[in-house]
């Protein structure tokens, strides 16, 4: 009997280490890392304290869509335009510092809440691929309209009162603009410092009220819904829940939430690259994530804590352990993109490879054979 | 105007095709409040299309809707939808499970009717954010369950209940509805263990002095004639007698639904072959344990021998059909198991394939069938990937055809074998009826042509008339073929029709074995002599 028991403790343990591989690995990297790029514990505090500050906010955003069954939501880069389009207007009519902060909040939830009601509609066709779907309609909208917009018809026909953040032919806002007068002004107001490290307390403030509400709203009639459609469509529309429009709402507050996450990202980086702003935006934030210990279906606040904390630690440290191990900071570099891609590669796989498993291993068995079949017809 | 004089329901002359094809036809019954009405008739009698147009499932609709009057109280109805159903006092209980997995009991209980509380925000944004009443919850599905009078752990989380709790918590939530007028229960026992069946019978009688009709169907008859006030018996999409319960008899009504005698209890027949201690071993499994949830298998050696048909019984979560998931390789299992003289590796489905081992399912819509697919394709598919039948093989096999005029030999060959009924080879797999389902799934097992076959619950949700044709065909093909069978059942009675010996597994180990011909008493005793 004790030997079973023995075994049973071991199999638990190996659950553990298996069910949080990822969170594991990244903290023996990031150990193995740190000694090796040569940084300063209060440097890295510090560094770390002001990334988590500039992009938890957004990194919570991804919590309502995988309640909701919806997956990593790629389109939360939509919610990210809807800011820059207004910091630009704000920018624009030359309000800084808080004020301007609150406008362009206020300013993007328009902007956000029209390209989520978009993006929900069509995931909302595509139900079952909405991860590959917000992944290319992103790129539509980023390299498309939202280029198109900002290109084009900002200065010809929407009018752009200021020459400083327009291109110089006239129309069109140039490559960067430059947010100094708005820099940083949410996080030093009330910052602390503690033992040389700043803590922007205001700015934890918001993440702290943003982890409330959603705390809060799991206990909600809507939170509830959401659970039910993401768990399964057919049982919740059976029971009379509105499944198409749940789905909606969670992709619309995701991006409305990702607006404002985007406004607090820019007052932190203190300017707006126009064009390649929300780019990568959606891919790190989903990386951290993941690194963090969440799956496609299943995240939590603290997958999001985790997972900021250790990947930017490892952004942070990466190149000093690149040129240490190489003597080329560019390996580094390299080191840190070839993980956030892994990582996301990987999560994708791990929970394809489980739902077909849990659908039915004798199923899996049969497609196996099929490829099988396949690749010796091929021959 | 209320009448009430007026039965509660009634059906008039309802009449449905699917394009071209009847399936009912002139359907009348009454039922009145507080009534009972057992519904039986063979696989593809109709029972299931009738509830479908009494529950307005939109399947009726997009198929061309129905003929004939549905009456409530008096007056006519038309459901468009199952929520214009719910909202006319109309419950019903499917046999696929219709509840969310990660949520408890409770949850699903009160699923989009949960109660709720008023905060400021919801004030603002509407009501959808009104926070839950969790007590006020746990409250009405306790009063659910205890209108039911079967225990259930409220709190507890479906994906991790015993199938018989799930369909419990299904009637719960029927139960919580408060306008709930009539239930219909589709094959509710089909899924639970005898003990919890009995709970559930009661538990319809107390319903039905509540003054809530159930329409109660089943293939055990005699659950029918323990509860119901009348019972209707179908054939071939018609109501071929509508009788009260108390002036008929289980032989009575297997004799209308199939339309001839069916000869029942054959059991401790001899089968001719006594089994000495001289036939071969041909599989042997030694300290076998199975991690199969809710079928647990803790510690089975047993050995079979060649060209027999073994039985194993027991009762419901003791884990016998943990014991073929587990050789198959469908759950993580451990311990050694010998086929033929060679080890067989577990948790490696293919390889036991390869070996000649086939196995027929409990699961058939989750592992059994491609749905989607022809009978064809059911049939032939596994014989062609695994074992390369029906290919046509061009340039010394570089590229291999499939042999469409051997599979449609093959498939039409075991739907005249097993009268699988079907209006082509062609037929795809979700349109047949449960028990034709079952029939397939026999055929693709067949037509692999194993040395060895296991059958998991090959009758369940199977109506009399079936059940004789699929046991009398796996004898047959067990004599005829000389394959050994392992038939895992949950009811003794056919088990002692069909095998030679019968193992009894209780609490995940085999309790003991008997000679078919022992008595109900013996096996009966081995049944629960190590239940945990």
């Amino acid at each position: 009997m004790s030997g079973k028991n023995n075994a049973s403790v071991g199999s638990r343990l190996l659950d553990l280490v298996r069910s949080n591989a990822v969170p594991i690995m990244f903290i023996i990297i990031c150990a193995i890392f740190i000694p090796m790029s040569g940084l300063s514990n209060s440097y890295l505090i510090n560094e770390i304290v002001t990334r988590m500050g500039r992009n938890l906010f957004l990194v919570l955003c991804l919590l309502f869509p995988i309640m909701a069954g919806m997956g990593l939501n790629f389109a939360m880069t939509l919610g990210a335009m809807g800011a820059e389009l207004a910091i630009i207007f704000v920018a624009d009519l030359q309000i800084w510092g808080i004020p301007g902060v609150v406008l362009a909040m206020i300013l993007s939830i328009p902007f956000s809440a029209v390209l989520g009601w978009i993006c929900g509609n069509i995931l909302n066709m595509a139900k079952g691929r909405e991860m590959i779907t917000g992944y290319i309609l992103n790129f539509f909208m980023g390299n498309g309209v939202y280029m198109m917009v900002v290109l084009y018809i900002m200065g010809s026909i929407i009018p752009i009162a200021h020459a400083s953040i327009m291109l110089p032919r006239g129309y069109g806002i140039r490559n960067t603009v430059s947010l100094l007068h708005m820099r940083q002004c949410l996080d030093d107001l009330l910052a602390i410092r503690v033992k040389g490290v700043k803590i922007p307390v205001l700015t934890f403030i918001l993440i702290g009220l943003l982890c409330l509400f959603i705390v809060w709203f799991r206990r909600t009639k809507l939170g509830q819904d959401m659970r039910a459609v993401g768990q399964d469509m057919e049982v919740a529309r059976a029971a009379g829940i509105k499944v198409d429009r749940t789905r909606l709402i969670s992709i619309i507050m995701s991006t409305v939430f990702a607006g404002f996450g985007m406004v607090i990202y820019l007052q932190n980086m203190g300017n707006l690259p126009t064009y390649t702003g929300h780019s990568q935006i959606g891919m790190f934030c989903i990386a951290a994530l993941l690194i963090g210990g969440a799956s496609v279906e299943k995240a939590s606040i603290g997958n999001a804590f985790l997972g900021v904390i250790l990947f930017h630690l490892m952004f942070i440290v990466a190149p000093g352990a690149g040129a240490y191990i190489t003597e080329d900071t560019m390996v580094g570099e390299y080191f840190r993109v070839f993980l956030s891609y892994g990582v996301i590669t990987v999560a994708l796989i791990m929970y394809e490879a489980k739902k077909r498993m849990v659908k039915s291993k004798a199923g899996q068995e049969l497609a196996e054979a099929q490829v099988r079949a396949g690749k010796e017809a091929a021959k | 105007m209320t009448n009430n004089s007026a039965p509660l329901l009634q059906m008039q002359n309802i009449k449905k095709d699917f394009f071209g094809n009847q399936v009912l036809a002139d359907i009348n019954f009454t039922l009145g409040a507080g009534e009972v009405l057992g519904l039986c008739g063979e696989n593809g009698a109709g029972k299931s299309t009738l509830m479908k147009i009494l529950f307005g499932m939109d399947v009726i609709r997009e198929t061309g809707g129905y003929g004939g009057d549905i009456l409530i109280d008096g007056q006519k109805v038309e459901f468009k939808t199952p929520f214009d159903a719910l909202e006319a006092g109309i419950g019903m209980v499917h046999q696929e499970f219709s509840l969310i997995p990660g949520f408890t009991a409770t949850e699903n209980i009160l699923l989009d009717r949960e109660p709720k509380k008023k905060n400021v925000i919801s004030q603002v944004f509407g009501d959808r954010l009104d926070t839950l009443d969790r007590k006020e919850m746990e409250r009405r599905s306790a009063e659910a369950i205890r209108k039911m009078g079967v225990e259930i752990d409220s709190k507890m989380v479906i994906s991790s209940m015993p199938v018989g709790h799930k369909q419990f918590t299904e009637i719960a939530r029927e139960l919580s509805k408060d306008r709930l007028k009539l239930l219909i229960l589709d094959e509710p026992t089909a899924v639970l263990t005898e003990k919890e069946a009995e709970a559930l019978l009661s538990s319809i009688r107390s319903m039905a002095a509540q003054g809530i009709s159930v329409i109660f169907i089943t293939h055990r008859l005699h659950e029918i004639l323990a509860v119901c006030d009348k019972v209707v018996v179908m054939r071939d999409g018609h109501v071929v007698r509508d009788v009260p319960a108390k002036e008929t008899s289980v032989e009575d009504i297997t004799r209308w639904m199939v339309g001839r005698d069916v000869q029942q209890s054959a059991a401790a027949q001899t089968h001719g072959k006594v089994q000495g201690d001289d036939a071969k071993t041909v599989m042997s499994i030694r300290n076998l344990w199975v991690d199969m949830p809710g079928e647990t298998v803790r510690d089975v050696t047993l050995d079979v021998k060649e060209g027999e048909i073994l039985g194993i019984g027991g009762l419901a979560g003791q884990g016998k059909l943990g014991i073929p998931n587990g050789v198959m390789g469908l759950y993580e299992a451990g311990g050694t198991v010998e086929f033929d003289g060679q080890k067989i590796p577990l948790n490696s489905p293919r390889k036991c394939l390869d070996s000649s081992l086939a196995f027929v399912s409990e699961d058939r819509r989750e592992v059994g069938l491609l749905l989607d697919e022809s009978l064809e394709w059911n049939i032939a598919f596994p014989a062609m990937q695994i074992q390369d039948k029906f290919l046509k093989k061009l340039f010394g096999g570089l590229i291999k055809w499939r042999n469409e005029g051997a599979i449609r030999d093959v498939t039409n060959k075991y739907i005249q074998e097993l009268q699988i009924k079907c209006t082509s080879s062609q037929q795809k797999a979700k349109e047949l009826s449960g028990g034709n389902q079952q029939k397939v799934c026999l055929a693709k097992a067949f037509a692999l042509e194993p040395k060895f076959l296991f059958v998991s619950e090959p009758t369940r949700g199977i109506d009399v008339g079936a059940k004789s044709l699929v046991l009398e065909a796996l004898k047959q093909f067990n004599r005829e073929s000389g394959v050994t069978v392992v038939m895992i059942s949950s009811e003794l009675e056919e088990l002692r029709q069909t095998c030679d010996r019968i193992a009894i597994v209780s609490g995940g180990r085999v309790a003991g074995i008997l000679p078919a011909a022992a008595s109900s008493e013996e096996f009966g005793l081995l049944m629960v002599s190590q239940v945990i």
